[in-house]
């Protein structure tokens, strides 16, 4: 039934999916390692990098900059009830003049028509800001509720940014322009130029995660936060720029994603959800505390899916998810106490 | 002081209200309910516009239209049907959407015994005929109708096998059985039958395993622009045999996000999609031309689409029928109701958006062949197969 040649194309399909599940599991790791938020809206991230992508045509201003707009009032008017002074004016800068930033930059250069990659630059640049934006308004005044509050809070963001998505963008899907139409062929694989694109940026991002927390002081501070709140703000780490910091390069790494998803397929407003679902399952093998274990259990999702797809597509996301459960099992067994906050 | 003013400003709206009720006692109610919002979005947005082309009067009477969103949702759409009959006092229902709510409202219309002309597709909703579905009727046009057309082109082209891959989905699964059923009768073999999901990003397992059986033929059942992704898979690995798709990929967004990769596709779909292409001699050509003029005088050019044209089908059926009903009885009474039912299911060549439809007692959809035609992907448009 299977040869050669299709067994290494499943493997390969299912590396590059793969490597999708695998960013968004460091997003989702990252997140919940700083802030203990688990970080459904990812998916929508996703799915709006990758619609403000494809949606890029050289004439009109992405419509997604309304929504970052929008999203930064509402997150200085939150901020505005208690900063005052100097505090207010940084709130003012980065919830306000970010965005008005990226917008006049953004309407500046997309009639240029600089091609593929300022595309998706400017695609990221438009998007990725929605999730500190979020974090300022939904999650930093919940910092110190539990894991379950921070949960619901986040099922909340999923629900309205999706409402929200099918608003900006409508409700057909779209498809963005591939980086390359290279084919790369070496006897039995195929490898679309799109598939090396998203392998080299995840490994990118990768890298640059690790350059980030070994070698940067923002870094550090990320990292503290993650082992241990309490003993990082008494070592005089703010907690609360953490957060933020962390929530930024989570959109960053999702916003990435969804344009590198953008050419593959048709991406709908609300299409984010599964893919950062999968990622979820990733992170939820790695523990939600390790990177590499996510990252490999991410591309292990993807092989599974793909063989999944090939045996018996009708059950494929049954099959994908319920690989979760024994992986749960085996970590409720091995450690009891996972869940004690701090 | 500001509560008491607050409370009779409410009071007398209300007798306002009841006062121009009164005084409107000839206006037929429509309910209607569709998904513009949800997954069906881009099918239930063109159908909400429709509404508001829909004409105020029809035959002397007042026609009011009160319409809800059901979100694609079964529950909401079964809740807006009781709210529409309970609360509105509506004489006829259109909706949903899609096929699973349009199913669940079965029960509520009939026993509420109002009728109910469904927008969606799937033939459950009207078959078979049985004491609920004797209130129901629908637009589109059956999935076996249009399986017939794929294998009738088949067989023209000498086509002995075909591989299936459908949506993970009602959708899906209604053509999957459609198909096998009409495939065997002309003793075509299905080799493979394969699955895909709306959001998946990649169907290549799939596609390989469809390639690996040697179809002479691949038939992709999706609706939307999504069944774009296996057709470019399977270019992709090279398969070069004929491309079927299904009449849910009758839309713009498809031509567009499909580009050049879904050249040459045949797929069968209703008439109003090539309305221009028909001879002068179609009457359903000045029908569907008419309501795309008129929806994009309002909505701008190329924004029709045929899900429109499957709402704009409902009120054509109803618009038919009101006259009769009104000789019998005066709206809002259980027998005006009933007359406009019988007077829907006696309709005799009614010419819709979408076909002729001569309804009888057993047939709520009334389409015959006419209903039908094979469309080719050239140059990026659709042009009509004689």
């Amino acid at each position: 039934m299977m040869d050669t040649s299709t067994l290494l194309a499943l493997v390969q399909d299912g590396v590059v999916n793969g490597a999708i599940y695998a960013l968004l599991a460091l997003a989702l790791v990252l997140v919940f390692a700083v802030t203990r938020t688990i970080f459904i809206p990812v998916g929508e991230i996703v799915s709006f990098a990758a619609l403000t992508y494809a949606g890029l045509d050289g004439k009109t201003t992405p419509p997604v900059l309304a929504l970052t707009m929008g999203l930064g009032l509402v997150a200085f008017l939150r901020g505005a009830v208690k900063a005052r002074g100097r505090a207010l004016m940084i709130l003012a800068l980065e919830t306000l003049g970010l965005p008005a930033t990226v917008t006049a930059i953004v309407m500046a250069v997309v009639p240029m028509q600089l091609g593929i990659v300022a595309n998706a630059a400017i695609a990221i640049l438009c998007v990725a800001p929605l999730a500190p934006l979020l974090y300022r308004i939904a999650f930093a005044p919940l910092a110190e509720a539990s894991v379950l509050v921070l949960l619901i809070a986040s099922v909340g963001a999923h629900l309205a940014l999706s409402g929200l998505g099918l608003l900006v963008f409508g409700p057909e899907g779209a498809r963005g322009d591939a980086f390359s139409d290279a084919v790369l062929e070496m006897g039995p694989i195929i490898l679309p130029g799109q598939a090396i694109w998203v392998l080299a940026a995840t490994l990118a991002t990768m890298i640059g995660l690790w350059a980030f927390f070994r070698f940067t002081l923002a870094g550090a501070a990320l990292r503290a936060t993650a082992i241990n709140r309490r003993g990082a703000r008494l070592v005089g780490i703010a907690t609360d720029q953490a957060g933020l910091h962390a929530f930024w390069l989570a959109g960053l790494i999702a916003a990435v994603s969804g344009v590198l998803i953008a050419p593959l397929t048709t991406i709908y407003y609300d299409g984010g959800f599964l893919i950062g679902l999968k990622g979820f399952v990733a992170a939820i093998v790695g523990g939600l505390v390790s990177y590499p274990l996510a990252a490999l259990a991410a591309i292990a999702v993807g092989i599974l899916e793909s063989f999944a797809a090939f045996q018996a597509s009708a059950f494929k996301e049954v099959i994908v998810f319920a690989g979760i459960i024994p992986v749960l099992l085996w970590r409720s067994l091995r450690h009891v106490s996972v869940e004690d906050e701090e | 002081m500001l509560t008491r003013h607050r409370i009779a400003l409410l009071a007398a709206t209300i007798v306002a209200g009841l006062g121009f009720g009164a005084a409107r006692a000839d206006t037929i109610k429509v309910g209607i309910t569709f998904s513009a919002t949800g997954p069906a979005a881009s099918l239930g947005i063109p159908e909400a516009n429709s509404v508001a082309l829909f004409p105020k009067q029809i035959g002397g009477a007042d026609v009011e239209y009160i319409m809800l969103d059901d979100g694609s949702d079964t529950g909401r759409a079964v809740a807006n049907t009781r709210k529409l009959i309970d609360e509105n006092n509506v004489d006829i229902i259109f909706g949903s959407t899609v096929s699973p709510a349009a199913i669940s409202m079965v029960s509520v219309a009939a026993e509420k015994k109002v009728p109910m002309i469904a927008a969606a597709a799937s033939g459950a909703i009207i078959a078979p005929m049985d004491d609920n579905r004797h209130w129901v009727f629908k637009t589109p046009q059956n999935d076996g109708l249009m399986a017939d057309a794929i294998v009738e082109n088949m067989v023209k082209q000498g086509i002995k096998s075909v591989a299936f891959i459908g949506f993970n989905d009602a959708y899906g699964d209604g053509w999957l059985k459609e198909f096998t059923r009409s495939s065997k009768a002309a003793g075509i073999a299905l080799v493979d039958a394969e699955k895909f999901a709306r959001q998946d990003t990649s169907v290549t397992a799939q596609t390989l395993k469809m390639i690996a059986a040697k179809p002479q033929a691949v038939l992709i059942a999706g609706s939307g622009p999504a069944p774009a992704l296996p057709q470019r898979t399977l270019k992709e690995r090279g398969y070069r045999g004929l491309i079927y798709q299904t009449h849910g990929v009758a839309n713009t967004e498809f031509l567009k996000i499909g580009g050049k990769d879904v050249e040459g596709t045949l797929l069968p779909t209703g008439p109003y999609l090539i309305a221009e292409q028909l001879p002068d001699s179609n009457p359903v050509k000045a029908v569907a031309l008419d309501y795309k003029k008129r929806y994009e005088d309002k909505y701008g050019a190329g924004t029709a689409s045929t899900f429109g044209a499957n709402a704009n089908d409902c009120e054509r059926l109803f618009e038919a029928a009101v006259p009769g009903a009104l000789a019998k009885a005066k709206p809002g009474t259980p027998e005006f109701r009933a007359a406009l039912r019988d007077g829907i299911e006696g309709l005799h060549g009614v010419v819709l958006d979408h076909g002729v439809a001569t309804m009888s007692p057993t047939d709520h959809n009334g389409f015959d062949t006419s209903a039908r035609v094979m469309v080719k992907i050239e140059n990026g448009a659709w042009k009509l197969l004689p």
